[in-house]
C-alpha cells in the first residue's frame, strides 16, 4: 500500500519545528529516521494529518561530553553511534546493543531519539535508556524538561512526550567504578525483531559482592521491564553462579503468546537470556576491577 | 497539500521535479525518473529491494519520502554500469551465478558498494552479516556470497577470494 496525503513540513532548525508541533499538537507527528515511523505510514496503520521532517536539523545530532555521562542528539544516527569510539568507551552498553538493531541499511537512518520516542516494546534502545537511567531531554516552546527513562516509557508506542513536546538529547550517566553489562537477544533471523532480549548492568562493592543490579527485557510487555526479582536475590551477595541461576529464574514477568513465540518458549528464553546477561555482566565487573586495581 | 518542488543528483545527473508529499523515493525513481533498476518488495524495510545509495550509504527508498531527497545525491543501480561496461561487482555476480530472476540483485549490488569501499578484504562471515538485510528467494545465497570472493579476488584481495570460492 501507500501512504495517505499529509501535509509535509521541513523545518531548517529547532525554534521552527517546536513552532510547528505547538501549533499542530498532536495532529502532527515527527518524522526522524522514518525506519519505524514510515513502515506504519505504508501499511496504513499510521495516519498522520501532518509530517515535521527533523532531518534538515543539524544542530540535533551530537555526541557530546556532560559532566557525569554522554550527551547524545536526539538526531544521532544508530550508525552514527555504532562507529564512535568515545561511545564504545564510556558507554559500552550501548555499543554492544546498537549492532543488534535490525541491518546497517535502518541504522544508516535510523536514530537514537526517533527510536526511544516511538517507544517499540520489541526495539533495543528503549530497553538500554531504561538500564542505564538515562535521561531525556524534552524541549517545547514553552521550555524543557528533563524525564528519567523510568517515567519516560508510559505504554505500547507512548511516551510521556506532551504533544508539543520534541525529544532533544538523551543523557547516559557513566556507570560507575566495577561495573559491567551485557546485552543479548534472540530473533528468529539475523536482524528481525526479537522474541526476546535482555539488557543488564552490574556493579560491585570492593568485597566482591553485588551492590547494584539492572535487568531489563525487551518484548515482553508494553514497555521495556526492569526486574526488581534479580536486584533482590542478588543485591549483598556474591553473584555465585547459583545465585545467577535464581535471580534468572525468577523474574517477574509475564510475556504474552504472539505468532512467532509462545509464552512458555519466551519464559524460557527470558530465564536463558537473563542468566547469560547476570554472568557476562558480573564477568566484566570483575575485570573492570581489575584494570582499576593496576 | 500541493506538490512540493525538489532538486536532487541521481547517478550525477540533475533533476528538478514537483512531487506529492506522500510519494516514495522508490516510487519517484521508478515512475518520475523511469529508473526501473530499484525494485519494490516489502514496503517496510526488511526485504532489500529497493536498496540505494543516499550520500554514498546504502539506505531503503521505500522508508524516504521523494520530498526528503532534496538536494541530495543518490546512487541507483543504473549508475553503477560506465560507458556501457559493467561495473567489476557485476560482473563477478555474472561470473558467479550470484543471480537468478535479478529481483534482489540491484539491492544486493548498492548494498555491497559501500560495504566493500570500507572493507575490502571482508571474511565470509563479515560478507553475510552485512548481506543480512537483502532477501533473495532464489539462490540460497551461497554464489551470491561467492560472487563478492571472486569481486575481491580480482581487486587484489585473495585472502577474501580464497575463502569463499569452494
Amino acid at each position: 500500500m501507500k501512504p495517505p496525503s499529509f501535509q509535509y513540513h521541513a523545518p531548517h532548525n529547532l525554534d521552527e519545528a517546536l513552532s510547528l508541533l505547538t501549533q499542530h499538537g498532536s495532529d502532527a507527528k515527527v518524522l526522524a529516521g522514518g525506519q519505524s515511523l514510515v513502515p506504519m505510514m505504508n501499511f496504513r496503520v499510521a495516519q498522520p494529518a501532518i509530517l515535521i521532517d527533523i532531518n534538515r536539523i543539524k544542530e540535533l545530532a551530537y555526541i557530546k561530553d556532560g559532566n557525569d555521562g554522554l550527551r547524545i542528539g536526539a538526531m544521532t544516527r544508530q550508525r552514527t553511534i555504532e562507529r564512535d569510539a568515545t561511545i564504545a568507551k564510556r558507554a559500552p552498553l550501548l555499543h554492544e546493543t546498537v549492532p543488534h538493531i535490525a541491518h546497517p541499511q535502518i541504522r544508516n537512518r535510523g536514530t537514537i531519539g526517533g527510536s526511544v520516542a516511538h517507544a517499540d516494546p520489541a526495539a533495543e534502545l528503549p530497553t538500554i535508556m531504561l538500564t542505564l537511567n538515562a535521561k531525556l531531554l524534552a524541549k517545547s516552546q514553552k521550555g524543557e524538561r528533563w524525564i528519567e527513562a523510568k517515567d519516560f516509557f508510559v505504554g505500547l508506542f507512548t511516551t510521556a512526550l506532551e504533544p508539543d513536546e520534541l525529544l532533544a538529547e538523551i543523557q547516559i550517566p557513566d556507570l560507575p567504578a566495577r561495573s559491567g553489562y551485557a546485552f543479548e537477544e534472540v530473533a528468529r533471523r539475523h536482524g528481525d525483531y526479537a522474541m526476546m532480549g535482555a539488557a543488564a548492568t552490574m556493579t560491585l562493592d570492593e568485597s566482591g559482592k553485588c551492590k547494584d543490579v539492572r535487568l531489563v527485557f525487551l518484548s515482553v510487555g508494553e514497555t521495556p521491564l526492569l526486574s526488581s526479582s534479580a536486584a533482590q536475590v542478588l543485591i549483598g551477595n556474591k553473584p555465585t553462579p547459583e545465585l545467577i541461576q535464581s535471580a534468572a529464574a525468577n523474574t517477574d514477568i509475564t510475556p504474552s503468546s504472539n505468532i512467532h513465540a509462545s509464552e512458555r518458549y519466551r519464559k524460557h528464553l527470558a530465564n536463558v537470556l537473563g542468566k547469560r546477561v547476570l554472568t557476562k555482566a558480573y564477568q566484566r565487573a570483575q575485570g573492570a576491577e581489575k584494570t582499576t586495581k593496576n | 497539500m500541493e506538490n512540493i518542488s525538489i532538486s536532487l543528483k541521481v547517478n550525477g545527473v540533475q533533476y528538478k521535479k514537483f512531487v506529492e508529499p506522500r510519494l516514495l523515493l522508490s516510487d519517484f525513481l521508478r515512475h518520475e525518473l523511469d529508473l526501473t533498476g530499484t525494485h519494490v518488495g516489502c514496503e517496510h524495510g526488511v526485504c532489500g529491494s529497493c536498496t540505494i545509495l543516499l550520500d554514498g550509504e546504502a539506505v531503503r527508498s521505500c522508508l524516504i519520502f521523494a520530498a526528503q531527497a532534496d538536494g541530495c545525491e543518490l546512487t541507483t543501480v543504473e549508475g553503477l554500469a560506465q560507458n556501457g561496461k559493467l561495473h567489476p561487482l557485476q560482473e563477478a555476480f555474472r561470473e558467479a551465478h550470484g543471480l537468478q530472476c535479478g529481483y534482489c540483485t540491484p539491492g544486493f549490488l548498492m548494498t555491497l558498494i559501500p560495504f566493500l569501499k570500507e572493507n575490502p578484504n571482508p571474511n565470509e562471515a563479515e560478507i553475510r552479516d552485512a548481506l543480512s538485510g537483502n532477501l533473495c528467494r532464489c539462490t540460497g545465497y551461497q554464489n551470491i556470497v561467492k560472487a563478492v570472493g571472486v569481486y575481491a579476488g580480482k581487486q587484489g584481495n585473495k585472502e577474501t577470494g580464497k575463502q569463499v570460492s569452494t
